[in-house]
């Protein structure tokens, strides 16, 4: 018995379609450097958006840092805050429209070093929001400066020898830190290099959104991902280094359900 | 030959020739071409066509979102 002998076009013509890029994302090329996790978490967040149905309803907050231009990719309704006041800008529109999805989404530099005080003012209000936080360890879009969360002995241009933890402090754990904070309902941490990474990922999300639903509080979704121009490295050596060294200082799972 | 037969088409001049597809998919269905597209990158093409399912790997992890992916059936003949 052999199955019928079949060429890639006429599976495109007679198959279904799996995967497509979700209509909620724009046709713009993203600005991202090849191999950056960001594109894989724009896509998740709109993929969860567009699946529960509420894109008309949802209002993104944007941050300073290489996602600033996320109003370009992002089919919905999008405000540009100023550096690290994303979940300020989100309190406020949460609150003149309560009905309306909202969520920021920003990285390490924006809501761990200049935002620390209004994502730990918004998390111990409970506003009813949802953080989507991209540590990729490092300032990406400014040229790679060390970040609150960078790791001990990690080489950035501001820490050519590698970061001393004597002079230059720890890596900030802000999820671990705003997870016993009483207004925040789900705090986790995700990745998005590896295809099974990235399902969890999307559960995750669907998770915030649908507690901003029940209005249950806040939920941070921390997704770490690779900066390999940052990092000096190529996106599959990256995505190992990040595997190895990243995820043992910041391991990933649920901190707080 | 695998039952379930897949295809992937790659927006050619979207793809920034990360590699991430070409490493991630478990069946080696997909290489990064030789020739260039308008930016100047090598975009991830198709090759070991047979081979592919439509496991939609290299879909998930494309962080350009440059890849559709089909799948089909055949009949048994």
């Amino acid at each position: 018995m052999t199955t019928e002998v079949i060429t890639p076009e006429e599976i495109i013509k007679k198959g279904k379609i799996v995967f497509e890029k979700t209509k909620l994302m724009t046709d713009c090329t993203l600005s991202y450097c090849p191999g950056c996790g960001h594109g894989v978490a724009h896509r998740l967040v709109m993929e969860v958006v567009d699946e529960m149905g509420i894109g008309d309803n949802t209002i993104g907050v944007a941050p300073v840092g290489c996602s600033v231009l996320a109003y370009e990719f992002m089919n919905i309704d999008i405000q540009q805050a100023a550096h690290g006041r994303a979940p300020a800008v989100a309190t406020g529109i949460k609150r003149v429209f309560p009905e309306k999805y909202v969520f920021t989404y920003q990285g390490d530099g924006d809501l761990a070093a200049i935002g620390t005080s209004e994502t730990i003012h918004a998390c111990n209000r409970g506003e009813n929001i949802v953080i989507i936080f991209i540590n990729n360890g490092i300032y990406g879009m400014t040229g790679g400066q060390m970040a609150p969360t960078t790791l001990p002995g990690m080489k950035s241009s501001t820490s050519p020898y590698g970061r001393v933890v004597e002079s230059m402090g720890y890596p900030l754990k802000i999820t671990e830190m705003v997870a016993t904070l009483p207004g925040v309902a789900y705090a986790t941490r995700q990745a998005v290099h590896t295809a099974k990474l990235v399902t969890k990922t999307k559960k995750a999300i669907i998770k915030a959104f649908q507690n901003q639903k029940d209005k249950k509080g806040t939920s941070i979704i921390e997704i770490v991902a690779n900066c390999n121009s940052g990092w000096k490295m190529t996106p599959v050596e990256s995505n190992k280094w990040l595997d190895e060294n990243m995820l043992a200082y910041f391991p990933l799972g649920d901190i707080k359900k | 030959m695998p039952k379930v037969r897949g295809a992937v088409v790659i927006d050619i001049e979207a793809c920034k020739g990360c590699d991430l597809c070409v490493v991630a998919c478990p069946f080696d269905v997909l290489k990064l071409d030789t020739q260039v597209n308008a930016k100047g990158y090598n975009p991830a093409i198709p090759f070991n066509h047979d081979a592919c399912t439509g496991c939609k790997i290299c879909a998930l992890v494309c962080p350009d979102i440059c890849i559709t992916v089909y799948q089909y059936k055949p009949e048994k003949v």
